[in-house]
């Protein structure tokens, strides 16, 4: 096992070199000339910019470039924006618990109602309902977020008044992007835990508990529910990530104060330390997340074998 | 004793009996059919766009408009209302009906290809080239691909066919490795194995029969593509770094029309749901193409 988390521990800090050497390379190549960012279009001379550019060392070769970068992060230093003039760095950890607040309540949102819709369908097997719930769960994998996100602003916020627009502040505000987030993810949910529900069901302890006359609510809940949900545990880790690299249109039709909206206004402004701060950063979390469910996995169903 | 000549194989459907039982197979199940319905439908509306639209879709109507200046509610002359140009907005959901189905296609079609090439070629050759292959792959699956392609969007100036190759460079990573590790069962069969023996070329072990027996998979997983890259195009679009308008997109409608949520709820609902219709559709599809053309879970559930 130690070896196994060590081997995949080394492939996760492989991949992550790669995230920062690809993500760098297309920043690199963007056509958006930095110091005119810094200095102004037409403000400064060219011996000003040919300073600036040398101090900044823009005219060192790309490697140079990628390593000092490197060399940086590895201490924690991101950089500075170019626009914002202050430290990336910063600017992330002061965004980052909104972000994190938001995906721990997509996840909330997700598993409680993606696994109540699975275990309604899965108890109801093949009948209308069933049928009904499961038409449901695609209809939420196919909609868009920012879609998903508008209807429910319409209806819970515009309409009913019960929440507000957008902003960040109490819980209330936290309901909607959380739930516009989690009921996308619900939806595969919904279906997984329909068909590990109807795995467990077929399975000769649980047909034991029913011969043994116990309630159907002490079989569901106490027998089948805690096998049943393994499966969904085990992917919690890999949806960190995946919400985490979500997070920019939610963000942005809420008005929430996250990284994603941090990285949107980057990305508007061709601000490249941010935005390649952001994506690094991201990365991080879905390699952990992905991590993190590798070594979950084997420790709930000692049937996986390790790789 | 008879003498036979001729083909002695057991014969077996052409590809257009095969492609006709599937689709049979597909019309008998009720929520496959309504997915073939309901893209027939948007297919249809696309392709007679121009005769079935009573306007231009650039047509700012000087009658599509209040006296204030807002836009009309659906009815009357204007089917589903207009928008905050006085642009008739069904004529407009026609058109982006177009660019919606272009850039899944196209897109979804380019990464496929790439899916394909990437998991056949690391799962039969394995080694180096598998091994480089695979591991491109899991950096790849490893980039917040929404993000990405935000970001890739937004540095290359946006147009249709920029949007087509941005979905296509994140999209291709899970087919890769599904493709893959089918692959790499397949190469060990006796059939592949038999063929080596007989001294096949790689080309022809690869596409004669390597490539027939991962094609289900390939239809499978390029239908319930398209879903994805229609949703993504439509993602890019609302953010404003995907199609540009003029040109109607179902996603820059709803950007353009987002501030008219409270008053013109209709101007985000209609393609909200044009969007929500066509990916359904193709996921349905998917999902049906799953269960008939993988005989292991047939009937399980």
């Amino acid at each position: 096992m130690l070896a196994y988390a060590g081997r995949r521990f080394l492939q996760a800090i492989g991949i992550l070199l790669g995230v920062t050497l690809i993500t760098f390379l297309l920043l690199y190549i963007v056509p958006a000339d930095p110091i005119d960012q810094i200095l102004g279009h037409g403000y400064a001379t060219p011996e000003q910019k040919a300073t600036l550019r040398h101090l900044m060392g823009l005219d060192q070769p790309f490697y140079v470039q990628y390593l000092r970068y490197l060399g940086n992060l590895l201490h924690g230093d991101l950089g500075r924006s170019y626009i914002q003039k202050s430290e990336v760095t910063d600017l992330i950890l002061s965004r980052l618990p909104a972000t994190l607040l938001l995906v721990v309540g997509s996840i909330f949102f997700e598993i409680v109602i993606g696994v109540s819709l699975g275990m309604l369908a899965a108890s109801r097997r093949n009948r209308l309902l069933d049928r009904g719930l499961m038409v449901a769960a695609f209809v939420l994998v196919s909609a868009p977020q920012f879609v998903m996100g508008i209807i429910l602003l319409y209806i819970f916020a515009v309409w009913l008044d019960w929440f507000p627009m957008s902003g960040f502040g109490g819980l209330s505000h936290l309901v909607l992007p959380a739930l516009t987030l989690g009921i996308l993810g619900a939806g595969w949910y919904a279906r997984l835990m329909r068909s590990s529900m109807i795995d467990v069901l077929r399975q000769d302890y649980v047909r034991t508990a029913r011969a043994k006359g116990l309630k159907p609510r002490v079989i569901t809940f106490i027998h089948v529910l805690p096998n049943a949900i393994l499966p969904i545990i085990a992917l919690i880790g890999s949806d960190v990530g995946y919400f985490m690299s979500q997070t920019v249109v939610v963000e942005s039709v809420y008005g929430w104060p996250g990284i994603g909206q941090l990285a949107w206004q980057a990305i508007s402004r061709v601000d490249i330390p941010i935005i390649m701060g952001v994506t690094i950063v991201t990365a991080c979390m879905v390699v952990l997340g992905n991590l993190l469910t590798d070594l979950i996995a084997p420790l709930i169903d000692p049937r996986i074998k390790l790789r | 004793m008879a003498f036979v000549t001729g083909d002695m194989r057991p014969s077996s459907p052409g590809p257009g009996a095969r492609f006709a039982s599937i689709l049979g197979q597909l019309a008998r199940r009720p929520f496959a059919l309504f997915g073939l319905l309901v893209i027939a439908a948007i297919v249809l509306g696309a392709i007679l766009a121009p005769w079935l639209a009573p306007f231009a879709p650039e047509d700012q109507r000087f009658d599509g408009l209040t006296l204030e200046g807002s836009p009309l509610p659906p009815g009357g002359d204007f089917l589903l209302g207009t928008d905050l140009l006085g642009r008739d907005l069904y004529t407009r959901l026609l058109f982006g009906a177009r660019t919606s189905l272009i850039v899944g296609i196209a897109a979804n079609g380019i990464a496929v290809a790439i899916g394909t090439l990437v998991g056949i070629f690391a799962g039969y050759f394995g080694g180096i080239v598998g091994a480089v292959l695979m591991r491109f792959t899991d950096l790849i699956q490893a980039f917040p691909s929404l993000l990405l392609a935000i970001v890739l969007a937004a540095i290359f100036h946006p147009s249709l066919w920029i949007v087509v190759v941005v979905i296509a460079l994140v999209q291709w990573v899970q087919l890769a490795r599904i493709i893959y590790t089918e692959t790499r069962g397949l190469s060990e069969r006796e059939f592949v194995e038999a063929e080596r023996s007989i001294g096949a070329s790689r080309a022809r072990i690869l596409f004669r029969h390597i490539l027939p027996h991962v094609l289900p998979t390939i239809l499978v997983y390029g239908t319930l593509g398209i879903a994805t890259t229609v949703l993504l195009e439509a993602t890019l679009s609302f953010l404003g770094i995907g199609v540009q308008p003029p040109t109607p997109s179902w996603g820059n409608i709803i950007n353009e029309n987002q501030t008219y949520l409270t008053s013109a709820p209709w101007l985000v609902f209609f393609p909200g749901i044009a969007i929500v219709l066509l990916a359904l559709g193709f996921n349905l599809i998917g999902d049906a193409l799953r269960d008939i053309l993988d005989p292991t879970q047939k009937g399980r559930y």
